[in-house]
């Protein structure tokens, strides 16, 4: 069985605290499984330095809000640097939730079925007609 | 078009500049003005995953910048950034930045560095190199992004 995979979501603001939070009470996971790191208030270096201190050693995806940005940034230069940490750019929670009870999946394989995971969480739903009128420019 | 935003900003390229300034002024290209991020490719090609494919990014050393300048300000509408008041105020020797606005947008606590706004801290000499930017023509003041309060270089610098 291969190490379980630690998970890192980096974002702005709070939104990372929220989606750990959320994981924790929907799924129940382990608190060392997936934690949160805000870049609020942080410079390039100090972000750095969190996002590192808070993968420790072992394999790790960071999952990061956006795909441009600081967090991201921070991310895909820590992952220049250690082999076994991915990257996963637009975070969701139907990805969290799925990444807590996958764990021990090769890293590579990890990856491709989280983002698989989720872009198809992503939906729309309108129905015909609804709102036609705002459609009609004054 | 002009330089439609001179920003001095640790984080350079990152989403405050992209989405927060970049959206509004419908830049199409960005300059980063730095010596050691133009002699590092690999760190040239991080940041360009920041960047959406409608803007352009170029980076340049701080003499290219300070050289390219009036060219910048005839062109296209474009976002220069460096990451610390001493290389902001490298670009505006000569008076290369006369007449523009230099934004202060992000610099981040660290050691020895004073608390101004909650976005920017400066460090000791920063103040001296902020007056010599405004002394050599250009509008020094701070603004994370668009929507909040311009504060003025004589505000930022009352306290100090």
């Amino acid at each position: 069985m291969n190490e379980p995979v630690r998970g890192l979501v980096v974002s702005h603001a709070s939104l990372a605290e929220g989606l750990v939070q959320s994981v924790r009470q929907i799924a129940g996971a382990d608190a060392g499984a997936l934690v949160a790191v805000s870049n609020e208030g942080c410079g390039p270096e100090a972000l750095q330095r969190n996002v590192l201190q808070a993968l420790g050693d072992g394999p790790g995806i960071v999952f990061t809000d956006l795909p441009s940005g600081s967090c991201a940034f921070a991310a895909r230069k820590l992952s220049l640097e250690r082999e076994d940490t991915a990257v996963v750019c637009g975070v969701n929670l139907p990805m969290l939730l799925d990444f807590v009870f996958h764990r021990e999946l090769p890293l590579p394989e990890l990856v491709d079925r989280l983002v698989s995971k989720g872009k198809s969480s992503i939906t729309g739903q309108c129905r015909e007609g609804a709102h036609a009128d705002r459609a009609v420019s004054g | 078009m002009p330089i439609v935003l001179f920003r001095v900003d640790e984080r350079l390229i990152h989403g405050q500049v992209v989405v927060g300034w970049g959206g509004p002024l419908h830049a199409d290209r960005i300059v980063v003005a730095d010596d050691e991020i133009a002699a590092s490719p690999w760190e040239q090609e991080l940041y360009c995953l920041g960047v959406p494919p409608e803007i352009d990014a170029v980076f340049v050393t701080v003499d290219e910048a300070r050289r390219r300048i009036s060219e910048w300000k005839g062109g296209r509408r474009v976002i220069v950034l460096v990451r610390d008041v001493a290389t902001a105020r490298r670009v505006a020797e000569g008076g290369a930045l006369a007449g523009e606005e230099v934004n202060l947008g992000g610099i981040h606590h660290a050691e020895g560095r004073t608390r101004v706004l909650p976005y920017l801290h400066l460090g000791p000499g920063d103040g001296d190199a902020l007056r010599e930017i405004a002394a050599s023509g250009a509008e020094v003041s701070a603004r994370d992004l668009p929507a909040t309060r311009k504060v003025m270089l004589d505000e930022l610098l009352a306290g100090g």
